[in-house]
């Protein structure tokens, strides 16, 4: 009853105006929240350099951890089985078997290890020659070295080397994976460590928007009374501290990002001969337009909660006198 | 439009600015506060702003009881009144123009609307052509001004002045309270807190006045008159 007469009174702005106007003091917040940004340019490039240099950490380590699964992946689909056949396989048998191998689909190519060229080598590489010699045969078997389809993946591989274990000339087939085992071990990890570095720079981002934020309205502290003195709502003085915040967020995303990418570029040169020496064909892995999204909408997203934070904190505080 | 009823106001720590106070401004009266400094004129004119809050008593503002009012319903009762300061408080980060416009830009006029009323505002206290000046180049009675055309630029119901011409000499002082009679004689409510006593005898409005918290003069008609 009341506040109807206060709300019906001339001249107030109709209501479809008001929600016209309430987009466009958004937009306008949004515009001069960037503007006050500009106006102080020191503090603006301290505080997006800190929330940059905070977010490529985490970012960087992302794609580095990006960059050896791409790698890891690759490896495992290099990988070899070794089939040590039966002993009293002849060698023509052994060479007619390790070429009907090498026509199966599931098989890239397949290389013959003879008996005598084993022990051959054997001898030369072990520094044994003179103890094989009293051997009164040779303890070897045929070897055949089984490369998969370069496609296969690991339970592909799996699969293969369980119908190569049941040939009947074949007495042990063996894959080396314990190394691939252990690496992806190492890999998931690496990927918990990174995930608990981004959860705590993350709220070092939430801490270094937080008290820009704090500090802004402490220097604003004179403008935020006077506006309360003349009917201000407490979401309207929220506002610009609010885009400011999310400004803050956006162009530290935006650093980091940039921070990561030069160091790539740094770094690329050895990367690439380190890929000659491998001599594997790698490519190295930067942020796709999806990643750069994500990085940039959860900075947007930090800058966001943190001048939140700060503004619940400080702002009802300040009041009147 | 103000109604206080036996209205005390103890400040922590045991001082009472006032105490019980009785007065009441009708709509469209003006009226003018005196009482030595400390008398109790500003702790009155906050608890109209909804700055304090009174202890005892009963201190309504177009019949809404200041006391109980609910913490966000504060601004939109704020916007009936406009405030002038002694210090006028101005912004000092943006021109003239944009320091009359915030209260309605607040209130979420259109553009159009805003650019009207605040030049119609400026033009009022003779400033329309300082609407693009900084504040800080202008002169203590401009800046005081613009203080009232911010004031009144959301044509609110009343006016409140706290010492608005505590700063400025006597050519000054009677051109500012010669704009608030203006404001007066086209309806708005009008309350005026000063001790400029010369000017105020001159001006021959009721005067209410403060000494130690009590109201020892009030030219106003009593509650009574009011009710019957």
């Amino acid at each position: 009853m009341v506040m109807a007469t206060i709300k019906t009174r001339r001249d107030r702005p109709e209501a479809a105006n008001k929600l016209v106007s309430y987009f466009l003091h958004h937009l306008q917040s949004l515009v001069s929240s960037l503007g006050k940004i500009y106006k102080a340019p020191t503090t603006t490039i301290m505080t997006v350099a800190v929330i940059g240099i905070t977010l490529s950490l985490p970012s960087g380590f992302y794609l580095f951890l990006k960059n050896i699964e791409a790698m890891s992946g690759d490896l495992s689909s290099s990988t070899q089985i070794s089939l040590y056949l039966d002993l009293n396989i002849n060698d023509a048998d052994a060479l007619k078997l390790s070429e009907t191998l090498a026509n199966q689909e599931t098989i890239q190519e397949t290389e013959f290890i003879s008996r005598d060229s084993a022990l051959q080598s054997f001898r030369n590489s072990s520094g044994f020659g003179q103890s094989i010699d009293t051997l009164s045969s040779n303890p070897l078997p045929h070897t055949i070295i089984v490369f998969p389809k370069s496609s296969s993946n690991r339970f592909e591989i799996k699969n293969l080397l369980n119908s190569l274990q049941l040939l009947p000339e074949v007495k042990i087939a063996k894959l080396d994976t314990e190394w691939l085992e252990r690496l992806f071990t190492i890999l998931e990890i690496a990927k918990r460590a990174v995930g608990i570095i981004t959860l705590l720079f993350a709220f070092a981002v939430l801490l270094i928007i937080g008290n820009t934020i704090r500090l802004d309205i402490q220097n604003r502290y004179q403008e935020i009374i006077v506006t309360k003195l003349i009917g201000a709502t407490n979401a309207f003085i929220r506002r610009p501290f609010l885009y400011s915040g999310l400004w803050y967020g956006l162009f530290g995303g935006i650093i980091s990002w940039l921070i990561v990418e030069l160091g790539y570029l740094a770094i690329s040169g050895p990367l690439e001969r380190l890929n000659q020496l491998y001599q594997s064909e790698l490519h190295i892995v930067t942020f796709s337009f999806q990643d750069f999204i994500i990085l940039l909408t959860s900075s947007a997203l930090l800058g966001l909660i943190g001048s939140w934070i700060a503004v619940a904190k400080h702002l009802s505080q300040i009041e009147p006198k | 439009m103000i109604e206080f009823k036996n209205v005390t106001k103890r400040y922590e720590g045991g001082f009472e600015a006032l105490r019980n106070v009785n007065m009441q401004l009708g709509e469209g009266e003006m009226a003018f506060l005196t009482g030595h400094s400390g008398a109790g004129k500003s702790t009155l004119l906050k608890i109209i702003a909804l700055i304090e809050k009174p202890t005892r008593g009963q201190a309504l503002l177009n019949r809404i009881n200041l006391k109980t009012v609910s913490k966000h319903k504060v601004p939109y009762i704020r916007r009936n009144i406009g405030i002038i300061f002694q210090d006028h408080q101005l912004l000092f980060d943006r021109t003239v123009f944009d320091n009359v416009a915030l209260p309605l830009i607040i209130q979420g006029f259109r553009y159009q609307e805003i650019a009207k009323r605040t030049r119609a505002a400026l033009d009022k206290v003779g400033l329309l052509r300082k609407e693009k000046a900084m504040p800080i180049t202008l002169s203590g009675g401009e800046q005081q001004r613009v203080g009232i055309a911010r004031a009144v630029v959301h044509k609110p119901m009343l006016l409140l002045a706290d010492e608005p011409t505590g700063n400025l000499d006597p050519t000054l002082s009677r051109e500012i309270m010669q704009i608030f009679i203006d404001f007066h004689q086209v309806g708005v409510s009008v309350l005026v807190a000063s001790h400029d006593l010369n000017l105020i005898d001159e001006l021959q409005k009721p005067v209410l006045t403060l000494s130690e918290g009590q109201m020892t003069h009030n030219d106003l008609l009593p509650i009574a008159a009011y009710e019957s």
